[in-house]
């Protein structure tokens, strides 16, 4: 236990000084440390789903504060509250299936919804009644049957199936629960870790022989998008906006480079000159939010709204670690970090001019570094995540599959 | 003479066509039809608003447009004088007092013109005016391009008149008369016979006394405006007088015979370079350093280049001199000195020779760097003046006439123009605004100051980019005059943009189809500007403009050093790009301006007032020409 809260402290200091960037290494450090948070967790006999959940998101609140925009961490906790929920719901439901096994199944074919075979009714109905609750997509099973038998079914909600379960057989369920939600969490983290590849299949049905594409920022899964096309042999050309002051740009273009590919760097300011023959803009999204905006590397929405003034498709590629459940309000500045003029200006050359401490307190000269830029979704043609392709309208629904509505305020 | 008027009546039409996409003069004029023939005052009552250079004109409703008896014509013409006279009298402010007239103007604003040119009735209503050549040498261009074969002919007989007149004549003048000659020759061809006479009389008349201004420009509009009127029997001349018209195509670097014969002549050897953007084939990309010190040891070898030329293309390729109108009055001033050092070889005239040279000087500047739009109108300029510079004139006179011409270009074009569009600018700043600017304008920068200087409160945004950097600069003096700042890099646009009440632009040219065209970036900061709906003002001279049109920033541009976009000034460490800008795989593209379309600008500040984007081609119309002659 001493040794987990130890490793959390280190995971939140590196996040207060952003030491970790790129909101996939980030996930992936986040859900690890979650990991060993569950593992070494003592799961009381009684309400071990509610322990876990009160575990994990203490240590995600924690993280979260550490870094609050870095949005990654924030689904990454939820990701997994919502895995030990599940887990539980099914276990539960396992139980109950169990328990009434005795009784013969009037109707064998409305279990597909939840995992086993052969449900009675009445686990039918726990599960539809559950599967609302997590907010999982409402098959026409569910929405046939879980409302009639709700009404009927007293107990409705996961926490009722929880006191259901725990009556049912403790000494194997306590066990079982940790198991599978550390199973399910190593699902995600290998999720997290496959989405590069996942994406990069799509890439072939996106990037044409001969196209022209412009991306900014650096992003190993445009990264790996782009090169996935080349693999299959098909020859295009990428423009490579340079993204000062961090210069991101240059990082891909080397990649690129090395990767064969060809690939030209543009400054910044250019991107609006040669939007003009370009035929698809690829970015990856620092955070996708809820209602389809994106969160990307500065500079952004100027090149989405260069790219919707000549008509080029606007591609936001994302693995699904990056899907925040959130509504955006004000994201330009509340989801914004401001790094130091140092990348803009030489202090030598302005220092008298930026001292706050000298003369009247405000200094006649400020400099404003932002990270990240937003883009609303009206300026996003689709979606690219490991899932498919999508509309940013369709965003929402996406993101519902993956938290349950009880995490989304932590 | 009437009976060669005759066929014209076929023609006729034509002319009250072209009249009709100008002003309502034409019609008025031509009008054979006794009405407006009678009404003298009428047609005189519109010609005042056909000459007030009001920049829209309605075109009249055409009444009868086709037909016309030689009686009529001549009815026309007598119509005409009443107008045309008036248009002379409005504009005898000249400094010269004569009846010089801008032509130019007259063309430009109605074309009564070629009516009045007709001898007998244009001059008399005029009898005070002793220079009968004048209409008639400004006109006869006009009446080249627009009037049907009798009545070009007539001028020429006019101008064999006008012959002992010959005392100055101007490049713009020559170049009316060639046309006229082409023309006339293409009337005699079509009339068969006449062609001896008719060319002989065109080029006696050569130096009849100078019409001012913008000769040649009005040509220009005139042909142009006659272009869209189907031309049957002259289809093939103006077709070519249009070619000639349109601004000529520039050089397009991906045509190597072109670009071979171009090196043949280059002074500056600039190394090509070798990793080059497929897409900017079309413009010229050098290795960019390696020719300066070759140069500087060249320095007292070349002979045929002037020192002061040779310092400032030396400039213009280190780089130490950007922005128009720095570039603009560095060359002026080198041209001034130039001049001052000339002396006419023997056996050559000054105006040929002078021209020649510049035009060598001007090439050499271009291998320095390529021509801004400005320095090309002010190029033109200066070859117009030395062009019109009178015969007679000594050559000392001569030379001092064109100094002060120089002079005279660089202080109401550059310096005085950017007083006025202060004066415009500041009553577009108020208390509280968040003003923003991109790069380092200078009338932009002018702007502030003056508003600073009145006490105005306001916040200053400079946005600046990579690889230039030139916002620090502005920001630096800006500071240094105590003015509030916020710096920002041009990504950062749409996080600023919210508190942001104006946007204040510079341009490097405006186009005539309302495109601005400027430093790199321009166009990205317009267009965050109109979607974040805040209004975005673009200072520019009116000596900028240009009738040229542009639609994107690829067609045309300039490219700048490369290795600037590898190398990060001052940040050692991004170096991920080190070493690999030999790669046949990674090309860097420095592009050095961009076009912004004029959906994204809500006013354009000129000296000529606040207009918006759509009125461009007017002030090109009206004033370019005028001012290129001054």
């Amino acid at each position: 236990m001493p040794d987990v809260q130890s490793t959390v402290l280190e995971f939140v200091n590196k996040l207060r000084k952003r030491k970790i960037e790129g909101s996939q290494a980030t996930a992936k450090c986040t859900v690890e440390l979650l990991r060993s948070v569950i593992s070494q967790q003592r799961v009381p006999h009684s309400n071990q789903a509610s322990a876990l959940i009160d575990a994990v998101k203490a240590v995600g609140e924690q993280l979260v504060a550490a870094n609050p925009v870095e949005l990654a961490v924030g689904n990454v906790v939820r990701r997994v509250l919502h895995i030990i929920r599940e887990e539980d719901l099914s276990l539960a439901t396992a139980a109950m299936a169990g328990l009434d096994l005795l009784d013969a199944s009037d109707d064998d074919g409305e279990d597909d919804n939840c995992k086993g075979v052969g449900y009675s009714a009445m686990s039918a109905a726990v599960a539809a009644a559950a599967a609302r609750s997590t907010l999982r997509p409402p098959s026409l099973q569910t929405l046939l049957e879980g409302t009639p038998e709700s009404a009927a079914v007293p107990y409705t909600s996961s926490s009722g199936a929880d006191s259901e379960s725990k009556t049912a057989d403790k000494s194997s369920i306590t066990r079982k629960l940790k198991h599978d939600v550390i199973e399910g969490v190593n699902h995600l983290i290998l999720e997290i870790s496959g989405c590069h590849e996942q994406i990069a299949e799509q890439a072939i049905e996106h990037i044409h022989q001969n196209e022209v594409i412009l991306t900014l920022g650096s992003s190993r899964t445009v990264l790996e998008f782009l090169c996935a096309a080349k693999e299959k042999k098909r020859a295009f050309r990428v423009f490579v906006a340079e993204g000062a002051p961090r210069y991101q740009g240059h990082l891909l273009a080397k990649e690129l480079v090395a990767r064969g590919l060809q690939t030209t760097v543009i400054t910044d300011s250019a991107v609006f000159a040669m939007i003009s023959r370009v035929n698809m803009v690829i970015i990856g999204a620092h955070a996708v939010m809820a209602n389809g905006g994106v969160i990307g590397p500065v500079g952004v929405n100027m090149a989405a709204l260069a790219a919707k003034k000549h008509a080029v498709p606007f591609v936001v590629l994302a693995g699904s670690h990056k899907l925040c459940p959130l509504y955006p309000h004000n994201p330009e500045v509340l989801l914004n970090e401001l790094r130091s003029p140092s990348e803009l200006l030489d202090f030598g050359e302005f220092s008298d001019c930026l001292d706050f401490g000298a003369g009247s307190g405000s200094p006649l000269l400020q400099v404003v570094n932002p990270t990240f830029d937003y883009v609303p979704p009206s300026l996003v043609s689709l979606f690219i995540t490991d899932t498919g392709g999508h509309n940013p309208s369709y965003m929402y629904r996406l993101i519902a599959d993956y938290y349950s509505a009880d995490d989304l305020v932590m | 003479m009437e009976s060669r008027r005759n066929p014209r009546a076929v023609v006729d039409p034509k002319v009250r066509q072209v009249g009709f996409f100008t002003s309502s003069q034409p019609d008025s004029t031509h009008q054979p039809d006794p009405i407006a023939s009678e009404s003298h005052p009428v047609a005189s009552s519109i010609s005042p608003s056909g000459n007030s250079l009001s920049p829209v004109m309605i075109p009249p409703p055409r009444h009868n447009s086709s037909d016309t008896f030689p009686l009529r014509a001549a009815a026309a013409a007598a119509s005409a004088v009443s107008p045309s006279s008036f248009s002379y009298s409005t504009r005898r402010d000249f400094p010269d007092g004569s009846m010089t007239a801008s032509p130019g103007r007259v063309s430009r604003a109605s074309f009564s013109k070629p009516s009045s040119s007709l001898p007998g009735v244009g001059m008399d209503s005029m009898a005070a005016a002793k220079s009968s050549s004048v209409p008639a040498s400004g006109l006869t261009t006009v009446s080249v391009v627009n009037m049907p074969p009798g009545l070009s002919e007539k001028e020429s007989d006019q101008k064999k008149n006008s012959k002992p007149l010959k005392e100055k004549t101007t490049k713009a003048e020559r170049r009316a008369l060639q046309e006229a000659q082409r023309a006339a020759k293409a009337a005699a061809k079509a009339e068969g016979g006449k062609a001896p006479l008719v060319s002989s009389g065109s080029v006696a008349s050569t130096n009849v006394k100078a019409a001012k201004p913008a000769k040649p420009s009005s040509q220009k509009n005139d042909v142009a405006v006659a272009a869209p009127g189907p031309s049957e029997k002259k289809g093939g001349q103006t077709e070519k007088d249009r070619k000639k018209d349109a601004p000529h195509p520039r050089m397009q670097y991906d045509d190597e015979s072109r670009v071979v014969k171009a090196k043949r002549r280059a002074v500056v050897k600039q190394t090509e370079a070798k990793n080059r953007v497929e897409l900017f084939r079309h413009l010229p990309q050098y290795e960019h350093g390696t020719q300066l010190p070759d140069l500087e040891t060249k320095f007292f070898q070349l002979d045929p280049m002037h020192p002061a030329v040779y310092k400032v293309g030396l400039q213009y390729l280190s780089g130490d001199i950007s922005g128009g109108n720095a570039r603009c009055i560095a060359m002026l001033q080198a041209f001034q000195e130039v001049v001052k050092d000339y002396s006419t070889p023997s056996e050559k005239t000054l105006n040929r020779d002078m021209t020649a040279k510049i035009s060598s000087y001007v090439s050499f500047l271009i291998e320095c760097r390529p021509l801004s739009v400005s320095m090309g109108n002010a190029i033109r300029f200066v070859k117009n003046r030395i062009a019109k510079l009178p015969i007679t004139l000594s050559e000392s006179e001569a030379k001092a006439a064109l100094q002060s011409d120089i002079e005279r270009f660089i202080n109401e074009k550059i310096i005085m123009a950017d007083t006025v569009i202060v004066k415009h600018a500041v009553t577009k700043i108020r208390d509280g605004d968040v003003l923003l600017t991109y790069g380092s304008p200078t009338a932009v920068e002018m702007v502030l100051l003056h508003a600073h200087e009145l006490k105005k409160k306001f916040r200053v945004l400079v946005v600046d980019s990579r690889p230039k950097l030139e916002g620090q600069l502005l920001l630096r003096r800006l500071i240094k005059r105590g003015i509030n700042c916020t710096y920002t890099h041009i990504n950062a646009v749409s996080y600023i943009m919210h508190e942001v009440t104006k946007v204040f632009l510079g341009a490097s040219s405006v186009l005539s189809n309302g495109t601005v065209y400027s430093r790199v970036g321009t166009a990205c900061v317009a267009m965050v500007a109109s979607a974040f709906r805040v209004p975005v003002l673009v200072c520019c001279e009116a000596y900028k403009f240009h009738e040229r049109v542009q639609l994107d920033s690829i067609c045309s541009n300039e490219l700048g050093d490369p290795n600037a976009i590898s190398k990060v000034h001052g940040r050692e460490d991004i170096n991920y790009l080190d070493g690999l800008t030999n790669n046949a795989n990674l090309q860097f593209l420095n592009l050095m301006y961009d076009a912004t379309p004029s959906d994204y600008i809500s006013m354009i500040i000129t000296d000529y007032g606040m207009v918006p984007p759509t009125s461009v081609p007017v002030i090109v119309r009206e004033y370019q020409k005028e001012h290129s002659l001054v």
